[in-house]
């Protein structure tokens, strides 16, 4: 009876690894998409701006507003362009041919000059607030550098008085590339484990493949093994493969231990494989299981777990729903086993949660599945 | 007859897709969920980061210093430390983003005229807050240097900076990401509607059937496009109306310009989809296309991160990507008022994806055969 129980489960998942390797979809999403994903993050974003069209508007051009002119045009974060009336530089800001004015009334060297603090108009487009703010902050340093230099210019001396140090743990550059890159296989994985997962088996309700499955000797278990373990070796395999290229091909340290990765990595598997059965029982057809599949696990992987935006500043009644994310966990081990090492005090914590939400959703599907027996 | 033929396609599609009570579900709430949860969470602001003091230094100016950090809505004072050793843990559990350390000579440099250095120690797990918190601590210490030097009568700024931000006034992020939303999950719905529409019936092995009717490709093709057509403009308006009401986004341009953006997105957006739908042949195919086609999608389109920030390369990409031109659009009616002059540029783009598309999508009906 056990061998044949065993032969069983065997045969299952052949069959099940059959329909994978058959439809050249379910390899795409596990292989092709990491690199679509990882290329994309790895090279194509960032938010460290460089070359902002800067519009200058000098009224009356004269000595010192050439040295300021000069501040700008020497900073490797602006490209200026000159305007002589503020209203072709608006005009230029309006069609977003330029993200910022500086603009030097035709008194202001008049006014530099009688010590009466000239005034120094800057307008920036703040339709992206992100990159508003950093403008900003480059024409602030611009100007302050100025000033200092133009103390000096007159004999005077000015001294910053406090001046900031910086020193970043973890990641010395802040390259964005460093904390996109391991967030991304929690993205990865969300997709093979729930996306693709809820589709197939949505599939088997949908053409009573499912039904016909449940009238054979087959057991609940065996059923619910044999979807799983296919899909888990390849979630896994999308995993080592991103891994790959993540430490091959964009060079991110992997500090911490490779077995505390695949032991965490393993275990939001089993969620994310979990949650997508459930799914799929729920919705019972493709096009339900898909959108739900993105709606409650890709978008909240991407936007709720603080793989692109700080979980501290959200409102608390969604910072609660982030715990609910299992990505979130995983986002947080990913990057501190990327960057900082084995840090017991935050990877232990997330395993755990992890481990309570597998078992948690592994009972919500034993239940639901089982109904569908009776 | 011509069109009773499309009308027909269409009224069968839609019940085809709304037949079903889940997928009537799945059509409306949850992208309101999402709009109203990710319209909250999705910001670049930080608020209340979590903050370590080592102040070592027994002055007044250092409590001035530390009193304006502890002031700012940006930081949460959570601990403050006496010894070298307690930093570390801090940070690496991730109990603090930051620790500012102040010098115990820092109130005496200061006095006497020398600059006094204060040490930021950031946790760079996730660069990009670390850069915005840098960012937040470099304006407050802009803003002591000012009032030192004022207080000390030695005035350093013969100029000052009188900054103003057009169009969205106070810089709130939410104001760029919510209406990037109306693009995105008007996308995802239509994208996935229209990708499965024919792939469902591939499946199913009627849409065979369909090629011997009297319906020609080009109707085929038009009855098939309607329902996600529909669908789209139901659903961005739908967007559109919770995002002016719950998040006061304000809607300073004409609808008409928003509308006529509206349907050119969305005639391209059926045509990816009904394109993606013809290559299918199993639904499971054309969600994952539909995905395959969504992700780079939305990562160009400029809804998180710039386009200008890109490498060149990858900047010429996003030219064929029709949620580039749409977010131009949503972005300029709502926050900057813009005209459909000034927005001609992003119209005929996708007017043009959304042709080729459909042109490939029809001719794909009639050469894909199994």
């Amino acid at each position: 009876m056990n061998s044949l129980a065993h032969m069983r489960l065997v045969g299952l998942i052949r069959k099940e690894s059959l329909q994978i390797l058959r439809d050249p979809s379910s390899i795409a999403i596990a292989f092709v998409m990491p690199v679509v994903l990882l290329f994309l993050f790895g090279y194509g974003v960032s938010l460290d701006a460089k070359h902002i069209p800067l519009g200058i508007v000098i009224e009356q051009p004269d000595r010192e507003t050439q040295s300021l002119a000069g501040a700008f045009e020497r900073s490797e974060f602006f490209s200026p362009q000159h305007f002589s009336v503020i209203q072709t530089a608006q005009q230029a800001l309006k069609e977003h041919q330029i993200d910022g004015i500086v603009w030097l009334r035709s008194n202001f060297s008049a006014q530099l000059l009688s010590n009466s603090a000239a005034p120094i108009g800057v307008i920036v487009n703040g339709v992206d607030s992100n990159q508003a703010n950093i403008t900003q902050r480059y024409i602030e340093g611009t100007w302050f550098a100025w000033l200092t230099h133009y103390a000096e210019s007159r004999g005077q001396s000015l001294t910053m008085p406090v001046t900031l140090e910086q020193r970043v743990w973890f990641n010395t550059a802040l390259s964005s590339r460093l904390f996109l890159v391991p967030g991304l296989i929690a993205i990865v994985m969300t997709l093979i484990g729930s996306l693709l997962t809820a589709m197939v088996v949505a599939r088997e309700w949908e053409r009573g493949t499912m039904e016909a499955m449940m009238v054979t000797p087959l057991r609940r278990s065996e059923i619910l093994a044999g979807k799983l373990i296919p899909y888990f070796v390849l979630g896994m395999g999308g995993m080592l493969f991103s891994v790959a290229i993540a430490v091959w091909q964009f060079h991110v340290p992997l500090h911490g231990s490779f077995w505390l990765l695949m032991i965490s990595s393993a275990l939001f598997m089993l969620v994310a494989l979990a949650i997508g059965l459930l799914i799929s029982i729920v919705s019972k057809n493709q096009f339900v299981a898909g959108l739900l599949a993105i709606i409650v696990t890709f978008l909240p992987a991407f936007i709720l777990s603080g793989f692109l935006f700080d979980i501290h500043s959200m409102p608390s009644w969604i910072q609660f729903i982030t715990y609910l994310v299992p990505a979130r966990y995983f986002v947080a081990i990913l990057q501190t086993l990327f960057l900082a090492g084995d840090v017991w005090s935050v990877v232990l914590p997330n395993i755990g949660a992890l481990l309570i939400m597998s078992l948690f959703y592994f009972s919500l599907v034993w239940r639901k599945f089982h109904k569908r027996l009776e | 007859m011509y069109f009773r033929l499309i009308w027909a396609l269409a009224v069968k599609e839609f019940l085809a897709l709304l037949r079903d009570k889940r997928s009537r579900f799945v059509i409306i709430g949850p992208p309101i969920i999402q709009l109203l949860v990710f319209g909250f969470a999705a910001s670049y602001d930080l608020n209340n980061v979590p903050v370590a003091v080592y102040n070592e230094d027994l002055g007044e100016a250092s409590r001035e210093l530390v009193s304006r950090i502890d002031g700012s809505p940006n930081f949460e004072i959570v601990a403050y430390i006496t010894h070298d050793r307690e930093l570390a843990p801090l940070i690496d559990s991730r109990d603090v983003l930051l620790v500012l350390h102040i010098d115990q000579r820092f109130s005496s440099k200061l006095l006497q005229g020398t600059s006094a250095p204060v040490q930021v120690i950031l946790d760079g797990r996730n660069s990009n807050t670390a850069m915005m918190a840098m960012n937040y601590v470099n304006r407050i210490i802009l803003d002591y240097n000012l009032s030192w030097l004022a207080s000390q009568n030695k005035s350093g700024s013969v100029a000052i900076l009188q900054t103003r931000a057009w169009y969205n006034e106070n810089l709130q992020s939410n104001w760029f990401i919510v209406p990037g939303i109306v693009g995105l999950l008007t996308l995802l719905v239509t994208l996935l509607v229209t990708a499965l529409s024919v792939a469902r019936e591939r499946e199913a092995g009627t849409f065979d059937q369909l090629l011997v009717t009297p319906l020609r490709p080009i109707q085929i093709l038009i009855g098939k496009a309607i329902p996600g057509m529909i669908i789209g403009i139901l659903e961005a308006t739908l967007i559109i109306v919770v995002m002016v009401t719950l998040f006061d986004i304000p809607l300073r341009g004409s609808l008409g310009a928003l509308y006529l953006g509206i349907l050119l997105f969305l005639l391209s957006a059926v045509g990816v989809g009904l394109m993606i739908s013809a290559i299918s042949v199993t639904q499971q195919q054309a969600v994952m296309g539909a995905f395959l086609f969504m992700v780079p999608a939305i990562v160009l389109s400029g809804f998180a991160t710039p386009i200008a920030n890109m490498p060149q390369f990858v900047q010429w990409l996003t030219y064929l990507d029709p949620l580039r031109y749409f977010l131009v659009i949503v972005r300029g009616v709502t926050l900057e008022g813009s005209s459909f002059s000034l927005l001609l540029n992003q119209y005929w783009p996708m007017a043009i994806i959304g042709i080729a598309t459909l042109s490939l999508a029809g001719w794909l009906f009639r050469n894909r055969m199994y």
